[in-house]
């Protein structure tokens, strides 16, 4: 065991917290006393399965008050009867099988709970319990001791149990129980020879797949139904039409081939290409159920917060009900809901939700606080100036954008090939039917249904899903989540890129300062400090906060050269502070990194080093996409970064500051109003505006279980430099597509001219449709894996 | 009266208890979370095993 870890939660132990209990080392007192509860109940095992798994419990005091409030604690219950309730609670810190083995025990150090069970993939654990033995705040409290403190939001308390859909399972285990039965019926007929036995029982045989195809032909592929019924409806031509047309036709001629004894019709291929399709359907439909791609506001927002009466009595009051004038108190870590003015002496407010800022903001009394900071440190009170619907922050969400469904907003590839494929199609049945019936009416009849039904696109229409459920896969793997398989045919249609500064190329941590040279002495310091004083910039202002505090000094001359640095005299010595250029040395080492360089009295000193804060590769990034698309940078900050930002980056690159989160949505409006498809990269709740707007927006998170805006897919920000490659592979996967398209199309082809002529035999269809399928899903399989492995 | 019929219609009736009992899995929900049951059928006697940890480490402590 690495001594120098905590035993509990792998963090590193910092030697004077070091916390010595039964022989293992713990870097604070709460992980020693989560220990200390799970040895106590015979739980120690929890340490078997995974190596430190556990999390180090926060102060959660009064945090949770809200939870004696019987109106709040019923619209967070998902069952609730005499004294049994039911709880489902979202447990961020769910990561592994220690994780569903202690809370799948919690029985054994609560008494009131009966039973709980983890559903890993969505990182919730549902509880039962007696509500008369325990109450949901104590087991809340329980949790949290323990180190799983559940995330209980304003979300949880609107939306309440969610319907699961699961027909497409049932429609799809229907189809297969259809078209195995039937394959398995049909074998006779297909090595049809005359024989006595299969004279007697063809009737027989025909009639039950008749009977086995109705369950496929009615309930499985209803969809399709619906959805062509909608498409001609809005005049829309997608690939469900052919489709359903071809179902419908199939079934038909079938049913009268088997009537009127001409041949055993179709059913086989029929259910077949349901089965197929719905197959295509399931295998698209990956979700990453622990993300969650369509949070507002209310996913962070506490459900009820504490409301201090006149009287001076604390109440838990729920957050919709706050008004203008009411006294708030928050508490260290609490989420502010809603604008107001600050009545404590000062605080610190760490608007990292918000902007992507990390540091927190200092705040005095009678400062404007705004909705969707936290709080830090200790207790404040503020009193409210909007309600939450009118607050700053999540007025951004009554904009229109938020209210589309993202399903209607992009026209897919399927349906923009069916737009010509549909037509012709049809045109062509036409034909051939008017020609044959010149020549033979019966045959004519025979002609029009087979073309339609061997013109069903069924590989065409399982392309798509394959492919891009593939690469959807792909991605996921390494760590790019996105919400659908539409998202990467936008990703490939992308040629402008934006993206938010703070938090997305920067990353959160606070930068370093670190000087580098001859060691200053103390006089040297203080004349820095006195001189770098009067000058504002952004990296004399950083400097200035790094050096000790000094006596002032008096400044004889000051003189601020522009994009150079500074130039003054105090104590008869003359002090160069800037670039080296302003030095007059030549910097030959890294020049990534920002400089700032000291020369005192002709005596060069050495140089302040800023710790390199953007993201790694972002300039090998930037260089790279520069090539094929338009970059542009949106930042809520003002300019002070201009000239570093310049400097890394391609000259091209279009840097735009001081963006409010509206006038950034309206940004990328304007992009897309020049007809361009805009990527937005953004992290924070001030993106989630243009996030929305933009054709794809994806979000970037350190940690990808935290929250992140609503948006279209969440990158890790250790992939980061990786865009480049994501999205030229999702080219590469829309290449793959239409290659696939060109296949399945080969195999119409052959598939008609047998129909035209009128040679269309129920073997040559069973045997056409399902190897085009196979072609067609392997083919898309192997090329999307290749793309995946050639381009790393 | 075949052979075939009787045959046949068991073979169906067969399927037909399949697909059922599928469906009613699906409904129960057994298919909504596929990665989380895989985890716990390994847990059953861990708790039988820390005790005899317990009593092991007790010993040695005794000793």
């Amino acid at each position: 065991m690495d001594t120098n870890n905590c035993f509990h939660c792998g963090n590193e132990i910092i030697k004077k917290d070091e916390v010595v209990f039964d022989e293992k080392s713990f870097c604070c007192n709460g992980c020693k006393t989560v220990y200390e509860i799970f040895s106590q109940n015979d739980l120690s095992c929890y340490y078997d399965f995974e190596n430190a798994p556990g999390a180090t419990p926060q102060e959660i005091k009064g945090k949770y008050d809200f939870l004696d409030d019987e109106k709040i604690i019923t619209k967070l219950l998902e069952f609730q009867e005499d004294t049994t309730s039911i709880v489902s609670l979202y447990i961020p810190h769910i990561h592994c099988s220690s994780c569903i083995w202690i809370l799948e025990n919690l029985q054994k150090l609560q008494s009131g709970i009966s039973s709980s069970q983890v559903n890993f993939p969505e990182k919730k654990v549902r509880i039962t319990f007696n509500s008369t033995d325990t109450s949901l705040k104590d087991i809340v409290y329980l949790l949290s001791s323990i180190g799983y403190e559940p995330y209980i939001s304003l979300d949880n308390y609107e939306t309440g149990k969610k319907e699961v859909d699961r027909s497409l399972i049932y429609k799809a285990g229907v189809a297969f129980f259809c078209f195995g039965n039937i394959m398995l019926l049909s074998f006779p007929e297909y090595f049809e020879v005359d024989e006595f036995w299969i004279n007697q029982y063809r009737g027989f045989f025909r009639w039950l797949i008749f009977a086995l195809a109705l369950p496929s032909f009615l309930y499985s592929a209803s969809d399709y139904y619906v959805s062509a019924y909608k498409s001609i409806k809005s005049k829309m031509l997608n690939i469900d039409i052919p489709i359903a047309l071809g179902i419908l036709v199939m079934f038909v001629r079938s049913t009268v081939d088997i009537v009127f004894d001409y041949g055993q019709g179709f059913f086989d291929s029929l259910t077949g290409l349901i089965f197929f399709m719905l197959l295509g359907k399931l295998f698209q439909q990956k979700t990453y159920s622990f993300l969650s791609f369509e949070r507002d506001y209310k996913s962070y927002f506490p459900i009820a917060i504490t409301k201090l009466n006149s009287d001076g009595t604390e109440i838990p009051v729920q957050v919709y009900d706050i008004e203008k004038g009411d006294r708030l108190l928050i508490r260290n870590q609490e989420l502010i809901p809603v604008d107001g003015i600050l009545i404590a002496e000062k605080a610190s407010i760490d608007y990292s939700f918000v902007t992507g800022e990390a540091i927190p903001i200092e705040k005095k009394s009678g400062d404007k606080l705004y909705a969707g900071g936290r709080m830090i440190g200790s207790v404040i009170e503020m009193e409210v100036l909007f309600s939450v619907s009118q607050s700053y922050l999540t007025q951004l969400w009554s904009n229109d954008i938020f209210q589309k469904k993202i399903d209607q907003k992009h026209k897919t590839i399927t349906d923009k090939v069916s737009q010509y494929f549909t037509p012709i199609l049809l045109l062509l049945a036409l034909v051939v039917f008017i020609f044959w019936l010149f020549i033979d009416v019966s045959t004519a009849f025979n002609v029009l249904t087979a073309v339609l039904i061997v013109a069903c696109p069924c590989a065409l229409a399982l392309t798509a899903p394959f492919t891009l459920g593939n690469v959807l896969r792909i991605m996921g793997k390494q760590k790019l989540y996105l919400k659908n398989a539409t998202v990467i045919e936008q990703l490939a249609k992308v040629d402008t890129i934006v993206f938010d500064k703070t938090g997305t190329i920067t990353s959160n941590k606070k930068s370093n300062i670190e000087f580098e040279g001859n060691d200053l002495t103390s006089e040297e310091l203080s004349l820095l400090k006195s001189v770098i004083r009067g000058s504002n910039h952004p990296l004399s202002r950083k400097i200035y906060e790094f050096l000790p505090n000094s006596p002032k000094l008096e400044i004889q001359e000051f003189e601020e050269i522009t994009g150079k640095g500074i130039v003054a005299k105090a104590n008869n010595l003359i002090v160069l502070i800037g670039s080296a250029s302003l030095i007059g040395i030549t910097d030959e080492s890294d020049t990534k990194q920002t400089k700032v360089h000291i020369k005192i009295n002709n005596e060069y000193k050495g140089y302040f080093v800023f710790d390199n804060q953007y993201r790694k590769g972002v300039e090998e990034l930037f260089k790279k996409l520069s090539n094929k698309y338009e970059l542009k940078i949106l930042s809520g900050d003002n300019e002070g970064e201009m000239e570093n930002l310049q400097s890394l980056l391609p000259k091209d690159t279009e840097l735009i500051f001081n963006q409010k989160p509206e006038q950034k949505l309206e940004y990328i409006e304007s992009l897309q109003k020049q007809g361009k498809n805009v990527m937005m990269i953004g992290d924070g709740l001030n993106d989630a505006g243009a996030l929305a707007q933009s054709n794809v927006g994806i979000s970037i998170s350190e940690n990808v279980n935290v929250f992140s805006p609503a948006c279209d897919g969440i990158i890790d920000a250790t992939q980061f430099s990786k865009i480049g490659y994501f999205l030229k592979y999702s080219k590469n996967a829309m290449l793959t597509i239409y290659m696939s398209f060109g296949l399945s199309l080969l195999y119409n082809i052959v598939g008609l001219s047998f129909a035209i002529t009128g040679n269309l035999s129920p073997l040559v269809a069973a045997i056409i449709m399902p190897l085009s399928s196979i072609t067609v899903v392997s083919f898309v399989t192997i090329m999307s894996n290749f793309y995946a492995k050639k381009m790393q | 009266m075949s052979v075939i019929y009787i045959l046949i219609t068991v073979s169906i009736f067969v399927a037909v208890v399949f697909l059922f009992a599928f469906i009613k899995a699906v409904k129960s929900g057994q298919y909504d979370d596929d990665y989380t049951p895989s985890v716990r059928m390994l847990f059953d006697d861990e708790l039988v095993k820390s005790t005899n940890k317990l009593t092991k480490t007790d010993k040695q402590k005794m000793n």
